[in-house]
């Protein structure tokens, strides 16, 4: 099992590695292969009226008259080791792990990501909890009450929450709740949990039932068809004759099995969100991951990009992680694959 | 009394109340709250809620806010040497926030980092481009002690400061109200870290600054009402959101959550429909002429455009409202424009040459007779540019290609990446030659609503650059560049002004450019606001400094 740890995790950082010099060439290399100089590059980052001869300088001063695999360099040494920036009067120390320095607003791009990780997290352990619970809850009873007005009822509403996108799920509940009703902070607001936790859980609890709502539905319509199929196996039935009560059947020997794969699910979604709910951070202007990719996007602002992409990938390959290691847990012929 | 354009050139909900909290959003971020380092438009009127430079716009409503005031200074600026030389004088008593005095050696060190387009990448670049500077580049590689080292500005004493500039420049002021004149003590200077917390000199200095996230303002103690007539300071608080969901901004005003969209570029297209369609929502609205036009360059480098005839066709055959509808009609859009120079901007003269006023779906028969005139009496084929990212853009070119099918002229729609259109296509001069773009839209904005702020980067020949990346797509017209050298060393501004409408004049005769539109927005007031303008002088944004709420 030790082995199979170590091997999953060194994988784990070659994939990262991997990403991010990927992420790096795609934004550093393809577009110098297009034809762009250092001094175009630099060209995004000067102001509007910047002159060839202080383009030029720019573009040395924010190292893209380096190779390649140079600037790649400096920027995993950055990661590892911090580097110094020049800020005018003084220099100042990014300290490791570096995740490189805004061009645009002048700034260690990790402080920020750090910063808004607490946002996203919140966002998305929240919601998680909440469509979990729900969408496990709803599929059991649909599964248990197949064909009955709660099932057909259930399914619908589902279906209508992988259907419907969180912009517009977003936007309706905001009309409501919050324009129209007041109960929640104008547009969306965000109160750290250290500040003020009934302040922190009133301000996402719209933003937690919206992504819920999208969420839930699917893990209601995957568990009542995991449950439907594994009530009808035959050690349920021995269980049964054996006496069981109905709920140990349910439970212990129903769900448990009906819910493995959905665990997979759970865990891939929950790393897919910790690299930044996008759609839900816009809709409800919450300074989290996403927007922060949103806005680097739109500026421009490669450093960020490439740190968020790095942030983004870590979850994912750190979820697919332990989603594999639990299957191992739960299935010993994996270890052996 | 709330009506529709209430606040446009009047003050609308007049008050001396004192308190309160005045709320911003921001769909995007600031480029920087450093006085160096900022050259959004909405930045430049909300600085003077932190900052005082030497002069600014009056703080009236309509035209009266076209004219300069002194504001750190005591005075406007006393030309000398031909206008070569400028002097101001620092008010009495000023101060930072820390108290401490503000004196002429504070200005002038702020201009010197303003330099340094190294580390402050988005300011603009006038003080680089006009002063003496002797080889000068930054305070941050001066040698002298106290980082003074520039030779082109003086301090004789802690109230004066003089500017030294290469060559005659008549309208100074302009210079003067930059936010670059705002004085940095140089103790508390952190260069591209200074943006973090600015030392005000005006009524609000910052509490809280999340960069990208939010920032709070409250009350400067250091500020003295006596030393300032430019400003309300009403709230006591104010509180900036940023990085705000667009359709939330619009949602928010429209329920009073929030007191001011701080862009300025007006309310998004569902919202305005939404408004102009609402009586109780439409008496809180005002359309704001934006100091900007939005026009064709028509390209004498290509054939048959070299031949002023086939120009003035295109100038009579065109759709204007057709140019107008693409934009967004008269509220959201704005008017339509028979010359350069907005209206609104001083020396402006109303010029309609090619009959857009009375024929604006275009003027055939004029047109098919400049054709005639011209040797291609069955019309011509050309391209005409636009940038890809913008649909208004595009929706121009097609009204154009429709408007000129009906003389024979056939226009082949080209569009280019909006990132490069001035630096690799449209505004390359060979590109744009020899891939004949005869016709290239295009917008512009002015710096300041002065002649010079708005028409010398577009038609002053001596600004295209063979290399790209130019602002003058292309109107080459020696009578012009005259004209700018004689405006460029007028001191009297009655005397100036009158030559930017005579510029403007010239090149519409040469037929060099095709005006679309004089752009307007869509503002909302909120009810929560009191003291509420637009200050023309500000290019069209409510004046913050002057603002209030209930």
């Amino acid at each position: 099992m030790i082995r199979y740890v170590i091997r999953r995790l060194l994988a784990a950082v070659l994939m990262l590695f991997v990403v991010s010099v990927v992420t790096f060439a795609i934004f550093f290399l393809v577009p110098r292969l297009a034809g762009a100089t250092a001094d175009d590059m630099a060209s995004r980052y000067a102001g509007k009226t910047a002159n060839a001869a202080q383009l030029h300088e720019l573009a040395q001063k924010l190292g893209f008259l380096d190779p390649i695999y140079a600037q790649y360099g400096r920027f995993a040494k950055a990661i590892l080791l911090g580097a110094d920036y020049n800020t005018g009067p003084v220099t100042v120390h990014c300290p490791a792990p570096c995740f490189g320095y805004s061009f645009l607003t002048q700034n260690p791009v990790w402080p920020d990501l750090t910063d808004r990780l607490a946002v996203t997290v919140s966002l998305a352990i929240g919601a998680a909890i909440l469509w979990a619970v729900s969408g496990v809850a709803v599929g059991l009873l649909s599964a248990l009450r197949k064909g009955s007005i709660f099932d057909r009822s259930a399914m619908a509403i589902a279906l209508a929450g992988v259907s419907l996108p969180i912009f517009f799920t977003g936007l309706l509940s905001l009309a409501i709740f919050s324009y129209k009703l007041h109960w929640t902070a104008p547009g969306g607001a965000y109160t750290p949990f250290t500040q003020n936790p009934m302040q922190w859980a009133h301000d996402l609890l719209l933003p937690w039932v919206t992504l819920a709502f999208l969420f839930s539905a699917a893990y209601a319509r995957l568990t009542r068809a995991g449950m439907l199929e594994t009530m009808g196996e035959d050690y349920i039935r021995t269980a049964r004759a054996k006496g069981l009560p109905e709920r140990t059947v349910v439970f212990r020997h129903g769900l448990r099995a009906a819910v493995t794969p959905i665990l997979t699910i759970f865990g891939l979604d929950l790393g897919l969100l910790l690299g930044g709910a996008i759609l839900t951070e816009s809709t409800y202007s919450l300074p989290g991951i996403g927007k922060y990719a949103v806005d680097a996007i739109v500026s421009n602002d490669l450093p960020k990009v490439l740190g968020v992409t790095l942030v983004g990938a870590f979850f994912i390959i750190f979820a697919n992680l332990v989603v594999d290691l639990l299957y191992a847990v739960i299935d010993p012929r994996v270890r052996l694959a | 009394m709330a009506a529709f354009n209430a606040a446009v050139g009047h003050v609308y909900n007049p008050s001396t109340k004192k308190g309160g909290t005045l709320r911003f959003a921001s769909t995007g971020d600031w480029d920087s709250l450093d006085p160096a380092d900022t050259y959004y438009g909405f930045s430049w009127d909300f600085i003077r809620l932190y900052g005082r430079s030497l002069t600014m716009f009056a703080p009236k409503p309509g035209a009266d806010g076209l004219k300069l005031v002194p504001d750190l200074a005591e005075s406007l600026g006393v030309p000398s040497d031909g206008g070569k030389t400028w002097t101001y004088k620092i008010r009495k008593g000023v101060k930072f926030e820390d108290g401490s005095a503000i004196t002429s050696k504070d200005v002038k060190y702020a201009v010197e980092r303003s330099l340094d387009k190294d580390t402050f990448v988005n300011g603009p670049t006038y003080f680089n481009d006009f002063l003496d500077l002797q080889g000068y580049t930054s305070p941050y590689k001066d040698s002298d002690p106290n980082k003074l080292g520039l030779k082109a500005i003086d301090t004789p004493d802690d109230q004066t400061i003089v500017f030294h500039l290469k060559s005659a420049f008549g309208g100074f002021d302009y210079f003067a109200m930059l936010p670059s004149t705002i004085p940095v003590p140089a103790a508390k200077d952190t260069g591209t870290k200074y943006k973090e917390h600015v030392v005000s000199s005006g009524p609000y200095m910052f509490q809280t600054n999340n960069l990208g996230k939010n920032f709070t303002m409250v009350r400067n103690p250091n500020w003295d009402a006596a030393s300032d007539p430019n400003r309300a300071a009403l709230p006591d608080k104010i509180e900036v959101a940023l990085n705000t969901n667009a359709d939330d901004v619009d949602n928010r005003l429209l329920a009073n959550d929030l007191d001011v969209a701080v862009e300025g570029t007006g309310v998004q297209a569902a919202t305005q429909g939404k408004i102009l369609s609402n009586p109780d929502q439409k008496k809180n609205a005002d359309s704001a002429s934006l100091a900007r036009l939005w026009f064709s360059v028509i390209n004498a480098d290509v054939a048959p455009l070299d031949n002023i005839h086939c120009r003035k066709a295109i100038e009579y055959a065109v759709d204007h409202e057709g140019y107008q509808r693409a934009y967004g009609g008269p509220v959201g859009g704005g008017d339509i424009a028979t010359n350069l120079l907005p209206p609104q901007i001083p020396g402006a003269q109303k010029i309609d040459l090619y009959n857009f006023g009375s024929k604006p779906n275009g003027d055939v028969d004029s047109a098919k007779q400049e054709l005639q005139q011209c040797g291609q009496p069955n019309g011509f084929e050309t391209n005409v540019s636009y940038r890809a990212e913008r649909p208004k853009e595009k929706a121009t070119a097609e009204s154009m290609q429709q408007a000129l099918q009906r003389v024979g002229i056939k226009l082949n729609l080209k569009a280019f990446p909006q990132g490069d259109y001035a630096k690799l296509y449209a505004g390359k001069p060979d590109y744009a030659k020899n891939n004949k773009l005869g016709i290239i839209i295009y917008g512009w904005g002015a710096d300041w609503p002065d002649g010079f702020g708005f028409l010398q980067q577009i038609v002053d020949s001596r600004v295209i650059r063979a290399a790209g990346g130019n602002t003058n797509l292309g109107i080459k017209l020696p009578a012009v560049d005259q004209l700018i050298d004689k405006a460029l060393t007028t001191t009297d501004a009655s005397a100036r002004n009158p030559i930017w409408g005579e510029i403007d004049k010239t090149v519409m005769e040469n037929a060099e450019a095709l005006p679309g539109v004089w752009a307007k927005v869509l503002l909302y007031r909120p009810t929560t606001l009191t003291n509420v303008y637009v200050n023309d002088g500000l290019g069209g944004f409510y004046d913050y400094a002057w603002m209030g709420v209930k």
